[in-house]
């Protein structure tokens, strides 16, 4: 059983990194220029030296694709987490208020530099949102010692989500003229204008946390069976929680900072991936919902660009057309476990 | 010391400040069981959670092969003890073999990859508890007895020195609590396992522990044996007991006898008239009965739920003298019940009563 356990782990692993290779040159080659995956290729190779091409691709699709796929890799990744901290496969980053804490701090960062005529960098975009993040992390762990139903829990953070969205609108109306534009494309979530330099930070954050959490699967996995028997297996509940909240935070944050607040991905993924792959192993999980979550947010990337071209829609829009109904999936299959393994 | 695998010292266990039981000293060696029983509340749980190490001694100390566990790195308490505990699982998409193979935790490394040695340990454990066939299926997808051996299979997978349960019978039925508690000293023999758990089972207690250790009231009350433990009242001045009379020699309790002036006259013996003394017990029908020797089967249900009983001594044959007595307490009663078949000549004084009833039309 365990070699057919590998071989299904195998085929789903191999099939999740097709798609995202599909979806990633999809991405390139589909949009308002239509060039063709030899174009693409040529201008990698730089054997494609038609300038407007070459500016499409390493300017604007290229960041995009790449901001797509990693960003969208740490928001399953991050939603995972905070799934095995509170041991409720409903939890997520968007669920529980943290994108909006997230969206909230940023917008009133980006607010405050604006007016001074400054840009902020990628890096103190990241700093403002993790801070936001953080915040309703800790509203929702003072709560979470309060409240013991996991039902009730996830509607605490659902309201904390609704402050902070609404102190966000409040931020934004108080806003000038010429900043309300910027600051209301980013709030409804795209992965559009991230330049190849925020890529980079991206690239570095996302990695080193993902990274991280893959190192933490082995707790994680003990994590599972509950906080007794995790102890009991001699893990250091204190740093392994705090660990799984800053990691998470972190993800999160860093989405929320680049591409404002991405809905629903953080759950819908990792159920799909769970129930794909038929384990909830972090060993494995960690690194498929990484893909899982590229390919979930390649794909809704590019409905968001192709279905009203030239209209963008706004990611969220799509993410939650998709991840909404797998999110109310994995609630039920919660409740009707018997029987299917 | 000396030998004991586990023990403790002037022990102290609670919650932050709040001490629950103070001054326990206990000591299991290998391949012992000791069992923790008391009332609702007396803080067993919280003995179990400190000497598991989940909960900080407040006082005292609790050493495991005369080593302080305070002194032990979680990694090394791990190696050496393991748990059994009433938590839910809740895990989700675990098999049962997932499970038993957390029990190899302390062991791997630092992504906690099973090796084949590992994977030997988990089988072995497997077949050991009887659970191999459940390997695959979804551990919320079996039974609460099932599940509960899954959590031994895990705990044994652990290779631990000791193991600590905390009421692993709780929501079996019968067959599976005695197959479990059956299957756990086959463990504790085989591999020379020290074992500290807590049960509510009485009868249990009674007859799968080596060692009862009994809490109340904040301290431990008694420590012994079960043949001493279970003997005279004591079991129920433990629980406080005002709800019925409890019988050491069998581990179970009989309902609050039924007091008054007796209307039934019941003739007993060798528990014949267990049913019927429970039946009129559940009526509210006070009753007598007799003649009973002082060792028979149904001696200690006639006499906590009689209202009057007559006996004799053991082995003697029924007395006149006793039949007096009976004869006296049976003329009182509306009705004569005889539970008895036939008479044996130890027995001839009951068979007296009987036509002593049936001359005056009062059997059934």
């Amino acid at each position: 059983m365990s070699r057919k356990r590998t071989l299904r782990w195998t085929v789903c692993f191999a099939a999740l990194i097709s798609l995202a290779a599909v979806f990633a040159a999809a991405g390139l080659v589909s949009g308002t220029t239509k060039l063709t995956v030899p174009d693409v290729i040529g201008v990698f190779t730089g054997s494609n030296t038609d300038s407007s091409a070459r500016t499409i691709v390493n300017d604007i699709r290229l960041p995009r694709v790449v901001s797509a796929a990693l960003l969208g890799g740490a928001l399953s990744v991050s939603g995972f987490l905070l799934q095995s901290f509170f041991s409720n496969p409903i939890a997520g980053p968007y669920v529980l208020g943290i994108s909006s804490g997230a969206k909230l701090t940023v917008a009133l960062a980006m607010m405050l530099t604006m007016q001074h005529g400054i840009m902020m960098s990628s890096a103190s975009m990241i700093g403002a949102a993790f801070a936001g993040s953080l915040l309703s992390m800790g509203a929702i762990l003072l709560l979470s010692g309060k409240v013991k139903n996991m039902a009730q829990l996830i509607v605490a953070g659902v309201m904390i989500g609704y402050i902070c969205s609404a102190l966000t609108e409040l931020t934004v109306t108080f806003a000038d003229d010429a900043n309300i534009v910027n600051l209301h494309n980013w709030s409804m979530g795209s992965f559009s204008g991230i330049s190849m330099r925020d890529v980079r930070v991206i690239a570095v954050v996302v990695g080193a946390a993902v990274s991280a959490a893959f190192m933490l699967s082995k707790p994680m996995s003990a994590y599972q069976l509950g906080e007794s028997y995790a102890k009991n297996m001699g893990v250091e509940l204190r740093a392994f929680r705090l660990a799984l909240i800053l990691l998470s935070s972190i993800l999160s944050a860093c989405v929320t900072a680049f591409a404002g607040p991405v809905s629903f991905v953080g759950i819908a993924v990792p159920h799909l991936v769970k129930t794909a792959f038929g384990t909830a192993k972090p060993i494995v999980i960690i690194p498929a919902s990484f893909i899982g979550g590229a390919v979930f947010c390649l794909v809704c990337d590019l409905i968001a660009r192709m279905l009203f071209a030239p209209v963008e829609l706004s990611i969220s829009t799509i993410t939650a057309v998709f991840g909404a109904p797998v999110v109310i999936a994995a609630m039920l299959s919660r409740r009707n476990m018997k029987g299917s393994v | 010391m000396g030998g004991a695998a586990i023990s403790s010292k002037e022990l102290s266990v609670g919650y932050g400040k709040k001490v629950v039981v103070s001054g326990l000293g206990f000591e299991v060696r290998a391949g012992e069981i000791l069992t923790i029983i008391g009332p609702n509340g007396a803080g067993k749980s919280t003995i179990l959670k400190t000497i598991a190490a989940q909960l900080p001694a407040i006082a005292g100390s609790v050493s495991i092969n005369d080593t302080d566990i305070s002194l032990l790195s979680s990694h090394e308490a791990a190696q050496t003890l393991s748990v059994c505990l009433t938590e839910r699982i809740t895990a989700e998409k675990m098999t049962c073999a997932d499970v038993v193979s957390t029990g190899r935790y302390p062991y791997t490394g630092l992504l906690g990859i099973l090796y084949d040695s590992d994977r030997k340990i988990v089988r072995e454990a497997m077949e050991l508890t009887g659970i191999s066939h459940l390997a695959d299926t979804d551990i919320r997808c079996i039974s609460d007895g099932q599940r509960q051996t899954v959590l031994l299979a895990r705990a044994v997978a652990q290779e631990p020195q000791v193991l600590i349960l905390d009421e692993p019978t709780s929501f079996l039925d019968i067959n599976n609590k005695l197959r479990l508690l059956e299957l756990l000293r086959e463990l504790v023999r085989s591999r020379n396992i020290a074992v500290v758990q807590t049960l509510h089972e009485l009868d249990l207690a009674q007859r799968f522990s080596d060692m009862i250790l009994c809490v109340r009231d904040g301290r431990a009350d008694r420590k012994g044996t079960p043949g001493e433990i279970f003997s005279g009242d004591y079991i129920s001045r433990l629980y406080g007991m005002t709800g019925g009379t409890f019988l050491p020699m069998f581990g179970t309790a009989e309902p609050q006898k039924i007091t008054g002036e007796p209307q039934v006259f019941v003739i007993g013996g060798g528990g014949s008239g267990i049913d019927t003394y429970r039946s009129l017990q559940r009526q509210g029908i006070p009753f007598a009965a007799g003649v009973i020797h002082e060792n028979d089967i149904e001696y200690p249900t006639a006499k906590a739920l009689a209202s009057v009983l007559i006996t004799e001594k053991a082995f003697e044959p029924v007395s006149s003298a006793s039949v007096e007595l009976a004869l006296e307490a049976m003329n009182k009663c509306g009705r004569v019940i005889c539970c008895i078949k036939s008479f044996g000549t130890v027995n001839m004084g009951n068979k007296k009563l009987l036509e002593a009833a049936e001359k005056a039309m009062k059997t059934e």
